[in-house]
C-alpha cells in the first residue's frame, strides 16, 4: 500500500530538482500565509462578496492585472534562468530537458498568461468608462471569461510541480508534441491550460465588440469614439476570428494524443505541416491582437501630454482596421523555409511588408500629434516617447525578416528572437505599462510616484537594449534559438554575456516597479480631481476611483475628446455644470457561478490530463449544471437608489443637487 | 529631471561599450561573411533591404528627437502651439506615400529574388553538381553520397566550386538544415525530400547546424561542412572507402535511436536507404519544392 502510494507520488509530483523543491516549498508557504491572513482578519466573506463573485468590470480588470503581474514575475524568473544558462559557453546550470521546459513555459506564460490578461485588464477597467457606459454588454460573461482565464493559467502553471512541464515550444509543433516523442502529461497541461483560457479570451472578444457597438453614451458616434476603444474593437475582431482556429487546432492535437488520431503524427498519414499552418493562422493575428490596443494607448497618451488633438484620427482608424485584416494574410512568413515554392513565399512576403505601411502611418501621426504641441514628460508620456525608437527599429527588422530569400538566413536564429522581443516587449509590454501608469489614478484613485517611475523606465529601457541588441548580432553570427548550450569555439560569448547583464537589469527594473507601487500605496496622495493629467476623454470626467455604477448621470456626447471640449466650454463660461435629475441605476447582481463553473472546468482539464475520467466526467456534468442553474436564475439585477448615488458621489467629493 | 540626466549619460556609456564589443569581433558575423554564391546574394539582399528601410527609419528617428526636443513644454518657449490642428491632407498623403514607395521597392526586389534564389533551382556552373543526401535524426545528421557510395555522420565534405545538390529529409521531428556561410536553411521533414543547392567558392571548414528545435539534445546537432579541393575530396572519399566500416540497416536503426553522436564515416550504406526513409512515412505528401522519390526496389542489408 505504502509502496504504491510512494510510486504514484513520484510520478505525480516532479521530483529530483532543487529548483522545483524550492518552488514546492514556496507554493505551500504562500498558500498557508494567504489562508492564515484571511482567516485571522476574518476576510473570507469580504473576499467572496467583493472580489470572487464580482461582475463589476473595474474589479475584474484589477484581478486580470494582478494575475498578469504575477505571471510576469514567473515568466521573468524563467527568462533569467535561461539567460543564466546562456551567459557563457558550456554552462552547467540547466540540463537540456529542463531548459526546454523553461523556454516553453516562458513563451506560453508571457504571451497567453501575461500579455493577454494585462490587455484584458486594461480593456475592462477603461473601455466602459471611455464609452460613457455603466458596464460591459454582458457582465456575467465577463466574470466567467476572467475565471476561465484564471483556471487555465493555474492549470498550466501547475505542470511545473505536478507531472512535468511541456517542452515542445510555445507553439508545440508536432510531431515533437505528439505522444510518440512527448508521452508525459506536460503537453496535455499545455493543451488544456490554453484551451480553457482560450474560451475565456474568445468570450471577452465578443463581449467587447458588442459593448463598443451597442452601449456607447448617447451622441458618441463611432467616429467620435476615443482611439483606445477603436483599437480594442479592431483587436477584438481579430480575436473572434483567430481564437476558434486555436481551439480547433489544439482539439485536433488532443485527439491525436488521447484517442490515437493521426492528424499530425508521422505515421498513419498524419501531416505535421498542417498543424504548423493552423497554429500560425492563429499565432500571427495573436501578436497583432496584443499590439493593437498598445497603439490605442499611445494615441491617448500622446494627445493628452502634448495638449493637442490626436493628429489624423481617420487615418488612425483606417490603419488599425487594415492591420487587423492583413494580419490574417501573412501567417506563412513563419516558415518560408518549409519549401512551399516561390509563388507562395512571394505572396506572403509582400502581404507581410504591406502591414508596415499602416504601421508607419501611425508613427507619423503620433509624431505630428506632438508637433506644435506642449509636451510634458510624466511617466506615461516618457514610456510612449521611449517606445517610438524601439518600435521603429523593431518594425524595421520585421520588414527585413519578411524579405523571404533573406529570411532563409535569419530564420530560427537569434535575430528573430531579438526582433520579436523588440516588438513584443518594447511595443506591447511597454505600451501596456504606459497605459497602466496613465490610468492608474483612475483605477485606484492615486498616482504612482513619478521619481521611482522614472528609474523603472530607464532601467527597463537600458536593460532592454543591452539584452536584445546583442541578440541581433548573435543571429548574424549563426546562433540558433532554443540552444541550451554552445561551445567556446563559436565566438558567441561576449554578446551572450552582455545580453544576460541586460536581462538582470530588466529584472531589477521590475522590482523597482513593485517598490513604486508599494511606496505609492504607503505615501498615497489621493487624487481628488478625477482628472490628474488634464486629459481629454470621458473616463476622466468622473471621480477616481470610479464609483461602482461609473456615471451618476449618463453623459451626452457632442464631439470627439468630449471631456476636453466640455472643460473648455466651462472655462470660457459657455456652459454651466448642468443641474441634473438623478435616477435609480440598473445594475447586475454578483454571482458565484463564474468562479464555481471555472473550477469545474479546471477539474475537467486536470482529469483529462491524467486520464482520470472519474474526475473529468463529473466535472463536466457540473459545468453543465452550472449553466442550467444560471439560466434559471431570474434574480440577476437590482436598482441603486438615488440616495445611495448621492451618498457615494458625496464621498468622492462631488455634490449633485 | 536630475536623475534622468545621469541615467541618460549612463545609457550612452552602455551603448558605447556595446559598439566596442560589436566592432571587436567582426569576423564572427559569419552570415555577413559568405563563401558561396547563394550566401553572397542573400547578403546583398540583406544589405539592400536594410538600406531601403533606413531611408524611412533614420529620418523618423531624427524627426522624433527634434520634435520631442523642440515642443517640450518649458518656460520661454518660442515654438508654435496649435492645440486644434488635427489634419493635413498634404502631410498625410506624404506619409502614406513614402512607405508605399519604399515597400513597393523592397517588394519588387523580394519577389525577383524569391524566384531566382529558390532553393531547388540548380546553380549555374560548368561543373556537374554533386548530390549529397541529408537525413535529420535524433540528434545527429546523416550524410549519404549516392555517387561515391559512402556515408558520414555530423561531418560533410565536398569539393569547392562545385554545386552541391543537398537532398534533405528527416527520420525524426522536423529540423532545419543550415550552413550559414554558404546560404540559407531548408526544413528537413519526414515523408518528403527537399532540394537545396549550395556551393562553396573557397576552401574552408564551415559551421553547420540544425536550426529547428527537435528536443533534448538538439543543441548538439552542429556539424562541420568542409570544402576542399577536388583532389583532397577524391582522396578523402577513397580513404573513407578503405578504412571505414559499412553502414548496415541495423546500424542505421541504431543511428535513428535518440542520442548524440561523434563524427563517423561509413564505406558503404544500404542501397536505397534514403528513398526508404522518405517513403517510410507512407501516406505522406508532396508539396512545393519537395521532389518525389521512387520507393527503392529493395533495401540491401
Ligand atoms: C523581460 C525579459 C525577457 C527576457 C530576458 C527574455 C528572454 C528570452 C529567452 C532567453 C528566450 C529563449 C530563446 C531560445 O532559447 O530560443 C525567450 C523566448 C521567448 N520569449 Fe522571452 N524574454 C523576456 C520577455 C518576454 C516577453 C515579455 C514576452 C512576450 C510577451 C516573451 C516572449 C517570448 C517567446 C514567445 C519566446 C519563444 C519561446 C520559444 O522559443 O518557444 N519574452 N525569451
Ligand atoms: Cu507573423
Ligand atoms: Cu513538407
Amino acid at each position: 500500500m505504502w509502496e504504491s502510494v510512494k510510486e504514484f507520488a513520484s510520478e505525480f509530483f516532479v521530483t529530483g530538482d532543487p529548483l522545483i523543491y524550492g518552488a514546492d516549498v514556496s507554493i505551500v508557504l504562500s498558500i498557508i500565509a494567504i489562508v492564515s491572513v484571511l482567516t485571522y482578519f476574518k476576510k473570507w466573506g469580504w473576499l467572496w462578496r467583493e472580489w470572487l463573485t464580482t461582475v463589476d468590470h473595474k474589479k475584474i480588470g484589477i484581478m486580470y492585472i494582478l494575475a498578469s503581474v504575477l505571471m510576469l514575475f514567473r515568466g521573468g524568473v524563467d527568462a533569467l534562468l535561461m539567460r543564466a544558462q546562456l551567459v557563457m559557453p558550456e554552462m552547467q546550470f540547466l540540463s537540456g530537458d529542463h531548459y526546454n521546459q523553461i523556454f516553453t513555459t516562458h513563451g506560453v506564460i508571457m504571451i497567453l498568461f501575461m500579455a493577454m490578461p494585462l490587455m484584458f485588464g486594461l480593456f475592462n477597467v477603461i473601455v466602459p468608462l471611455q464609452l460613457g457606459a455603466r458596464d460591459v454588454a454582458f457582465p456575467f460573461l465577463n466574470a466567467l471569461s476572467f475565471w476561465l482565464f484564471f483556471s487555465g493559467a493555474m492549470l498550466f502553471n501547475l505542470s511545473f510541480v505536478i507531472g512535468g512541464s511541456p517542452d515542445a515550444g510555445w507553439l508545440a509543433y508536432p510531431p515533437y508534441s505528439e505522444l510518440a516523442f512527448n508521452p508525459g502529461p506536460g503537453q496535455d497541461f499545455y493543451i488544456w491550460g490554453i484551451q480553457i483560457s482560450g474560451i475565456g479570451s474568445l468570450m471577452t472578444g465578443i463581449n467587447f465588440i458588442v459593448t463598443i457597438l451597442k452601449v456607447r453614451a448617447p451622441g458618441m458616434t463611432l467616429m467620435k469614439m476615443p482611439m483606445f476603444s477603436w483599437s480594442v474593437l479592431s483587436s477584438c475582431i481579430a480575436i473572434v476570428f483567430a481564437f476558434p482556429i486555436l481551439t480547433v487546432t489544439l482539439a485536433l492535437l488532443f485527439i491525436d494524443r488521447y484517442l490515437g488520431g493521426h492528424f499530425f503524427t508521422l505515421d498513419g498519414g498524419g501531416n505535421p505541416m498542417m498543424y504548423i499552418n493552423l497554429i500560425w493562422m492563429w499565432g500571427h493575428p495573436e501578436v497583432y491582437i496584443i499590439v493593437l490596443p498598445a497603439f490605442g494607448i499611445f494615441s491617448e497618451i500622446v494627445a493628452t501630454f502634448s495638449r493637442k488633438k490626436l493628429f489624423g484620427y481617420k487615418s488612425m482608424v483606417f490603419a488599425m482596421i487594415i492591420i487587423s485584416v492583413l494580419s490574417f494574410l501573412v501567417w506563412a512568413h513563419h516558415f518560408f523555409t518549409m519549401g512551399s515554392g516561390a509563388d507562395v513565399n512571394a505572396f506572403f512576403a509582400v502581404t507581410t511588408m504591406l502591414i508596415a505601411i499602416p504601421t508607419g502611418v501611425k508613427v507619423f501621426n503620433w509624431l505630428f500629434t506632438m508637433f506644435r504641441g506642449k509636451i510634458t514628460f510624466e511617466t506615461p508620456m516618457l514610456w510612449t516617447v521611449g517606445i517610438i525608437p524601439n518600435f521603429v527599429i523593431g518594425g524595421m527588422t520585421g520588414v527585413l525578416l519578411s524579405v523571404a530569400p533573406a529570411d532563409f538566413q535569419y530564420h530560427n536564429s537569434y535575430f528573430l528572437i531579438a526582433h520579436f522581443h523588440q516588438v513584443i516587449i518594447a511595443g506591447v509590454v511597454f505600451g501596456f505599462f504606459a497605459g497602466l501608469y496613465y490610468w492608474w489614478p483612475k483605477i485606484f484613485g492615486f498616482k504612482l510616484n513619478e521619481r521611482i517611475g522614472r528609474w523603472a523606465f530607464w532601467l527597463w529601457n537600458i536593460g532592454f537594449y543591452l539584452c536584445f541588441m546583442p541578440q541581433y548580432a548573435l543571429g548574424l553570427m549563426g546562433m540558433t534559438r532554443r540552444l541550451y548550450t554552445y561551445g567556446w569555439d563559436k565566438g558567441w560569448f561576449e554578446m551572450n554575456l552582455v545580453s544576460t547583464i541586460g536581462a538582470v537589469i530588466m529584472g531589477a527594473a521590475f522590482l523597482v516597479q513593485i517598490w513604486d507601487i508599494a511606496h505609492s500605496i504607503k505615501h498615497m496622495k489621493r487624487d481628488t480631481t478625477g482628472d490628474p493629467w488634464n486629459a481629454r476623454t470621458l473616463e476622466w470626467s468622473i471621480p477616481s476611483p470610479a464609483p461602482f455604477y461609473n456615471f451618476a448621470v449618463m453623459p451626452q456626447v457632442t464631439s470627439q475628446d468630449d471631456w476636453h471640449e466640455r472643460k473648455l466650454r466651462i472655462e470660457q463660461g459657455l456652459e454651466k455644470p448642468a443641474k441634473v435629475e438623478l435616477e435609480p441605476i440598473h445594475m447586475p447582481k454578483n454571482s458565484g457561478i463564474p468562479i464555481v463553473m471555472s473550477m469545474f472546468w479546471f477539474f475537467v482539464g486536470f482529469g483529462l490530463i491524467f486520464d482520470w475520467l472519474w474526475m473529468a466526467v463529473p466535472g463536466f456534468i457540473s459545468v453543465i449544471a452550472c449553466m442550467v442553474v444560471h439560466s434559471f436564475n431570474y434574480d440577476t439585477d437590482y436598482y441603486v437608489t438615488v440616495e445611495e448615488i448621492k451618498r457615494t458621489e458625496a464621498e468622492a467629493g462631488r455634490v449633485i443637487t | 529631471m536630475k536623475t534622468s540626466k545621469t541615467v541618460r549619460c549612463m545609457s550612452f556609456l552602455f551603448m558605447f561599450i556595446l559598439l566596442f564589443l560589436t566592432t571587436g569581433c567582426a569576423d564572427n558575423y559569419i552570415v555577413l561573411d559568405p563563401k558561396g554564391p547563394i550566401g553572397e546574394q542573400q547578403k546583398d539582399l540583406m544589405i539592400l533591404s536594410t538600406l531601403l528601410t533606413l531611408i524611412v527609419i533614420v529620418p523618423v528617428l531624427i524627426l522624433t528627437f527634434v520634435i520631442v526636443w523642440r515642443y517640450r513644454d518649458r518656460k520661454g518657449r518660442k515654438a508654435k502651439y496649435t492645440p486644434d490642428w488635427e489634419h493635413s491632407t498634404k502631410l498625410e498623403i506624404i506619409w502614406w506615400g513614402i512607405p508605399i514607395i519604399i515597400i513597393t521597392l523592397i517588394g519588387i526586389v523580394t519577389v525577383r529574388y524569391t524566384y531566382s534564389l529558390e532553393p531547388s533551382k540548380p546553380l549555374e556552373s560548368e561543373k556537374k553538381p554533386i548530390t549529397i543526401q541529408v537525413t535529420n535524426l535524433d540528434w545527429k545528421w546523416l550524410f549519404q553520397y549516392p555517387e561515391q557510395g559512402i556515408a558520414t555522420v555530423n561531418y560533410v565534405q565536398f569539393p569547392e566550386d562545385v554545386p552541391v545538390r543537398f537532398e534533405v529529409t528527416s527520420d525524426a521531428p522536423m529540423n532545419s538544415f543550415w550552413i550559414p556561410q554558404l546560404g540559407g536553411q531548408i526544413y528537413a521533414m519526414s515523408g518528403m525530400s527537399m532540394t537545396l543547392y549550395l556551393q562553396a567558392d573557397e576552401q574552408g571548414e564551415y559551421m553547420g547546424s540544425g536550426a529547428n528545435f527537435t528536443g533534448k539534445e538538439f543543441a548538439k546537432m552542429f556539424f562541420t561542412a568542409n570544402a576542399t579541393s577536388q583532389e583532397d575530396f577524391d582522396q578523402w572519399v577513397n580513404q573513407v572507402k578503405h578504412t571505414s566500416p559499412e553502414l548496415t540497416l541495423d546500424g542505421y536503426k541504431e543511428l535513428t535511436k535518440q542520442g548524440t553522436s561523434d563524427v563517423r564515416y561509413f564505406s558503404a550504406f544500404p542501397e536505397g536507404l534514403y528513398e526508404m526513409t522518405v517513403t517510410k512515412y507512407a501516406a505522406s505528401h508532396n508539396h512545393g519544392l519537395s521532389t518525389r522519390v521512387q520507393p527503392p526496389a529493395r533495401v540491401k542489408e
